[in-house]
């Protein structure tokens, strides 16, 4: 699942569906940090997991906000047509 | 196969089916209902690992609120299909397969060959450790610096959000 965000990122065009990658990549680490935590009787990957999903929505609503802000200066959300920090 | 171990696969298969469903979508909107799916089936996942707590804010935050946002950033924007996404990237579409299945390959070869085949026995407290109860008093006496920390950093974001997305005013 995690290769499968990694690889959403990299191919894929549309900056909504390369975050919708990133939150499948956090998702893919949450699991493993329960599984660990399960198994090992340790709480700390569940605290861990908690703040994470406060990072992640916290990253969301930024991160949508760039977009809509970019769109509305380009008119577009394909990241290859946006090229203003070339120089 | 007991049953829970049938529930596992089960959630396991839907779970990465989607992910790849939600890849390989062109309309953006179709790739938001299967990363839906795919959030539900981890809520299962959680409830089987005794993460009962976990699961259930996973299912409201993720399911409920950030969909929620990326629905209607999708709608907002009116966005249509991703075309001629094959025809675009011939390089990088290769790099980026080639790189992923790289990576594929280097966490199986670490979880075959690490320590993690020994656990396969969940923990004894396992059970009682996803409870609300305890995780609030974990929460609220180990963890209370980093607790007080994320509401400083929602702040932030709410702020951030409000600030990038308003209109100019206009003078």
């Amino acid at each position: 699942m995690f290769c499968c965000g990694v690889l959403g990122v990299v191919v894929r065009r549309n900056a909504i569906v390369i975050f919708m990658s990133i939150e499948l990549m956090l998702n893919a680490v949450n699991l493993s940090l329960v599984a660990f935590s399960s198994f090992l009787g340790d709480s700390t990957g569940q605290m861990l997991v908690f703040f994470v999903m406060v990072v992640a929505a916290a990253e969301a609503a930024i991160g949508l906000a760039i977009i809509i802000a970019l769109f509305r200066n380009k008119q577009t959300v394909y990241v290859d047509e946006i090229n203003i920090l070339k120089w | 196969m007991t049953f829970e171990q049938g529930v596992f696969y089960f959630l396991a298969i839907v779970t990465v089916v989607s992910a790849v469903m939600m890849l390989l979508q062109r309309n953006p909107v179709n790739s938001a209902l299967y990363l839906i799916l795919n959030f539900f089936c981890l809520g299962g996942l959680y409830l089987t690992l005794n993460a009962q707590f976990i699961a259930m804010v996973h299912i409201m935050v993720y399911a409920g609120a950030i969909m929620v946002l990326f629905l209607f950033v999708i709608m907002l924007l009116n966005l249509g299909d991703d075309k001629s996404l094959r025809q675009h990237l011939g390089l990088r579409m290769y790099l980026g397969i080639a790189f992923s299945v790289g990576l594929f390959l280097e966490l199986l070869y670490i979880l075959g060959f690490s320590s993690a085949n020994n656990y396969t026995q969940q923990s004894p407290t396992a059970v009682e450790m996803g409870t609300v109860e305890y995780i609030g008093k974990i929460l609220f006496t180990k963890f209370l610096f980093p607790f007080e920390i994320t509401s400083f950093l929602l702040l932030a974001a709410i702020i951030g959000a409000v600030m990038l997305a308003k209109k100019k005013i206009i003078q």
